[in-house]
């Protein structure tokens, strides 16, 4: 089951839409990872709201994208972790430490609107300490 | 609701079937949506196990009556190289597949009940069980 990736201006947004097999989830890294780079983007939305659970794999997998994604200059951000699934991942020792997350897609946008704000933000701080040198 | 279910599991779609298969057989005996998380994430773990370490083996679900309260019973069964040291394999982090090794150690923190049998050549059984809360 391929799994969509919308670009939406300097972001990808991926919607998970069923249970995914290992396959799957290796195939959505690849995709994500190479689009990173095709369409420039700096922000990456994955969308876990319909995946009925997060295992060792997923997580992993999950993980990965976030890393190889910040490796190639894109911010990444898990959305929609539910409850039941929050909960299985806490009692299976199951983190994303490093890995940013939010409720859900608006909330995972805004996120990485403020994320790109601070960036320029931060360019403009030090472009400001050149300039006083 | 069928009281018995048993799934092949060789290939990763396999998995998924497993635990999509589990998770209704908990919803059938009243288990709550949480659990039946919980149970799926447990069978998903373990069947990978399987194909990571054996290629193919079996999984058989089933409903387990005791007293007044349910459970869900998980039995995962293959004849792969067997584990030769059981307790290295129920610690955290101890992988020798390159997993993040919580598959085993993970799925007993999901489950009521947990058992592991292997015979280093012969194979591997994993028996899991769930039971339902009873509410007051």
């Amino acid at each position: 089951m391929e799994v969509p990736i919308l670009k939406q201006g300097h972001y990808l947004i991926a919607s998970i839409q069923s249970a995914l097999t290992d396959a799957d989830l290796s195939e959505l890294r690849e995709a994500l990872i190479e689009r990173v780079g095709r369409f420039r983007s700096r922000g990456v939305i994955v969308d876990v709201t319909a995946l009925d659970v997060m295992d060792s794999f997923a997580v992993r997998t999950l993980r990965d994208i976030a890393h190889m994604a910040r490796l190639r200059g894109a911010k990444t951000v898990i959305v929609g972790i539910q409850l039941d699934v929050a909960l299985a991942m806490v009692q299976l020792g199951l983190t994303l430490k490093g890995v940013a997350t939010a409720l859900d897609l608006e909330e995972g946008l805004a996120f990485l609107d403020h994320h790109a704000a601070a960036r320029v933000d931060d360019k403009r701080a030090v472009g400001r300490i050149n300039r006083g040198r | 609701m069928a009281a018995e279910l048993s799934l092949a599991i060789a290939a990763d779609v396999d998995v998924v079937q497993a635990r999509l298969h589990g998770r209704d057989l908990a919803a059938g005996a009243g288990f709550s949506t949480g659990d039946q998380t919980v149970i799926a994430a447990a069978i998903s773990e373990i069947a990978r196990n399987i194909l990571m370490y054996a290629k193919r083996g079996e999984i058989t679900l089933r409903v387990v009556p005791n007293g007044d309260r349910h459970g869900v019973e998980v039995i995962a069964r293959d004849r792969g190289p067997g584990i030769s040291d059981i307790a290295r394999a129920m610690q955290d982090g101890y992988s020798t597949s390159g997993g993040l090794g919580l598959g085993l150690p993970g799925a007993r923190r999901l489950m009521d009940e947990f058992e592991v049998t292997s015979v280093v050549g012969q194979g591997t059984t994993v028996t899991m069980k769930k039971w339902r809360r009873v509410t007051p």
